[in-house]
């Protein structure tokens, strides 16, 4: 769907090159474009934290189970059932996109359009137990889902206690499990209860929240590379009232972004940013996290991919510093970490820090249509021949970004024979291509 | 001797510094711009030349704030460049003003970094993931090359914190059956050898004695440890050193040694 962001502009001279922020949103970049990819929503003010996991299961519910390590005891009251829309949500709104702008006519003196910012307003079990060890701290029953809060004397025992219950556990959980363990982490279990699923009539696997206090700013992800074929995609939402959250033990790297690309990508952007995605990692060695968006939700977005989460929406996600009688709402500041991680690069768990940085950040990628009128003037014929030298540098910023080969961009933006168009690659360039 | 053996240490350590620096903002994306670097580094060497004249040293030696002020470049980051400037005087300032004895005692840019850290409440913050591992080698033998212009005299502080640093690290894996990837990706930051080699080095605020220092290199790796795994803090390393520098007047009484001086000193 095409969205026009900006309506209006007023004219300002600059020299050279007109500059236009007007544009079109054409389309994003979600996390539907990687295969298994997990979602996780962490909203953290001090030391309390709400996680919220979307499950995108696929399989035989009576298969799904989820083992994951909590550095508290959780009671009932601090589990909850979310809503898979509300992160669908935040997906759209915080994903890479792509906007369009189109030239103007050449011939009038150049001019450049000043911004006018038009973001849209934020909104206002078992009796084998004390043989292995485990305990049993509590057990509910919420929404579809089964839940256990375990603690253990040893892995052994946890992991004995485990497959006889029906849990798969992958060879090498039980060093890992073992670590957490002595560090007085629990278990938040979780199966499918087949009975409560049919009652409640959904297709799918709603989100599971957990709210707890912590000093733990992390996230586990030891025990989803212990068995994982290759690499696993992983997309981190945090919700926070200071500033970017990065994390402290990998480096967090933003994405390049604001590039001009080749016109002919508009019907091929899901390709361009996993190409792009893919490139970044492997010149980072696989070694880093990725900054795709960071912004202060109360100030919108720009261009918007998707409106602005509403309060409630966010409440609901676990923001629990927007009071709904506090009047006016209180900053609340997103981060989108994307990371492509495997046990041998990602040895240790993901330890995040918020920080003060305030500075909205996203990734966006730019089309610049040329103009299609008529032009004869002086200055249309010197437009012409700065659309070569522009269209040259679109082609290799392209190419720069994903790896691609240069010589098939410039075939598939339909480039007139190089001859023609005055620019003349160096016998170097082709070489190593 | 030769010459080569005589160099100035602190000459060498702005060399490391100046090129980590170029290296971090061309390499590894520090969100350091060139003004906010200049901003520091100037401020820093305004407010020696002015604490020179306050304090009526016989001359201006400007190395050690410039290698103070290239290390806050490094690693102090804020969105205000108010709180950089603040941030670089009162790492200078403090030389002149918190002194125990004819020594500072907190290394600067560690007290410039913490106090701004704490006093703004996390408006200033230092980024312990920047780093990467990719050229962590290369800064490794910068980093030994600080041994052979130091020649030595004080390196036992640097080498008995890596030792207790990394034995606490191994140690913890060991006991948690942690696979060795884990201490080695702990270990391998260029923040950890930042602070062994130009922060907890320094001549002028650690204890006058081999033992003291030995001493003083075991706290300072326990208190870096208890922030990191016990308080679950980032940045336990800055913490834990400045903390600990106030136990160095007691070390130095209790174990009396030979004060340091620089070659050429100019008293601070």
């Amino acid at each position: 769907m095409l969205k026009k962001w900006c309506v209006a502009a007023s004219l300002l001279v600059v020299s050279g090159q007109a500059l236009s922020f007007c544009g079109f949103y054409v389309a994003q970049a979600d996390t539907k474009l990687f295969n298994q990819a997990s979602q996780v929503v962490l909203v953290r003010d001090g030391d309390k934290t709400v996680l919220t996991m979307a499950n995108d299961f696929k399989g035989d519910l009576k298969e799904f189970a989820i083992v994951i390590p909590v550095p508290t005891f959780i009671e009932e009251g601090q589990i909850h059932i979310g809503d898979k829309a509300h992160i669908d949500h935040l997906d759209a709104y915080s994903a890479p996109r792509l906007v369009e702008y189109f030239d103007g006519n050449p011939c009038p003196p150049p001019a450049t359009v000043g911004e006018v910012a038009m973001s849209l307003p934020a909104a206002p079990f078992d009796s084998d137990m004390a043989r292995d060890g485990v305990k049993i701290e509590a057990q509910y029953t919420i929404g579809e889902y089964d839940i256990l809060i375990l603690s253990a004397e040893q892995s052994g025992g946890l992991v004995r206690w485990l497959k006889k219950n029906g849990y798969r556990i992958p060879k090498g959980a039980k060093s890992v499990l073992g670590s957490y363990i002595k560090q007085k982490m629990r278990f938040f279990v979780a199966k499918v209860n087949l009975t409560e699923q049919a009652k409640l009539g959904y297709n799918y696997l709603r989100p599971l929240q957990v709210a707890y206090e912590s000093p733990k700013f992390m996230l586990p992800i030891r025990l989803g590379t212990v068995n994982a074929d290759g690499a696993q995609e992983l997309f981190i939402y945090t919700l926070t009232r200071q500033g970017r959250v990065e994390t402290t033990n990998y480096r967090t790297v933003k994405l390049p972004t604001d590039m001009d690309l080749p016109v002919y990508i508009k019907d091929d952007f899901a390709n361009f940013y996993r190409a792009l995605f893919d490139y970044q990692v492997e010149k980072e060695d696989m070694r880093a996290v990725f900054l795709e968006y960071a912004w202060n939700m109360n100030q919108g977005c720009d261009p918007c991919a998707a409106s602005p989460p509403s309060e409630q929406e966010l409440r609901e996600l676990g923001v629990f510093w927007n009071q709904p009688e506090s009047g006016s709402p209180v900053d609340t500041f997103i981060t989108r970490l994307h990371l492509r991680y495997n046990a041998k690069n990602f040895p240790e768990d993901l330890i995040f820090q918020e920080t003060s940085d305030h500075n909205n950040f996203q990734g966006r990628y730019v089309l610049r249509h040329p103009w299609q009128g008529t032009a004869d003037c002086p200055q249309a014929q010197e437009y012409r021949r700065n659309l070569t030298t522009r269209w040259e540098k679109e082609a290799q910023e392209l190419a720069n970004l994903t790896g691609w080969n240069i010589q098939n961009i410039r075939r598939k933006m339909n480039l007139p024979g190089l001859g023609n168009t005055g620019y003349q690659e160096r016998w170097w360039q082709k070489l190593w291509k | 001797m030769s010459q080569v053996w005589r160099i100035e240490p602190r000459y060498y350590q702005m060399a490391t510094l100046t090129g980590l620096l170029f290296y971090g903002i061309s390499e590894l994306d520090f969100p350091v711009t060139w003004k906010s670097a200049g901003l520091i580094i100037s401020t820093a060497l305004l407010s020696q030349y002015v604490a020179t004249r306050l304090f009526k040293l016989p001359v201006f030696d400007p190395r050690s704030a410039l290698i103070a002020s290239l290390s806050l470049c490094i690693l102090m980051r804020a969105d205000s460049q108010w709180l950089l400037i603040v941030g670089a005087m009162i790492t200078i300032f403090s030389k002149f003003i918190l002194r125990w004895q004819g020594k500072h005692i907190f290394n600067p840019t560690n007290l410039g970094l913490t106090s701004m850290m704490y006093l703004t409440g996390g408006q200033v913050w230092v980024s312990p993931g920047q780093w990467g591992n990719l050229a962590f080698f290369s800064f490794l033998i910068a980093c030994l090359g600080m041994v052979v212009v130091y020649r030595a005299l004080r390196n036992d502080v640097t080498f008995a914190f890596l030792g207790f640093y990394i034995s606490i690290l191994l140690g913890r894996a060991v006991w948690l059956g942690d696979s060795w990837a884990i201490p080695l990706h702990q270990l391998q930051n260029g923040a950890l050898l930042l602070f062994a080699f130009f922060m907890i080095s320094d001549p002028k605020t650690t204890p006058d004695s081999r033992v003291g220092r030995i001493l003083f290199a075991l706290c300072v790796a326990l208190g870096a440890i208890l922030v990191q795994f016990v308080f679950y803090r980032t940045n336990g390393l800055l913490w834990s050193l400045v903390c600990c520098s106030l136990l160095v007047p007691l070390l130095d009484w209790w174990l009396p040694g030979k004060r340091y001086q620089w070659s050429n000193p100019t008293i601070q």
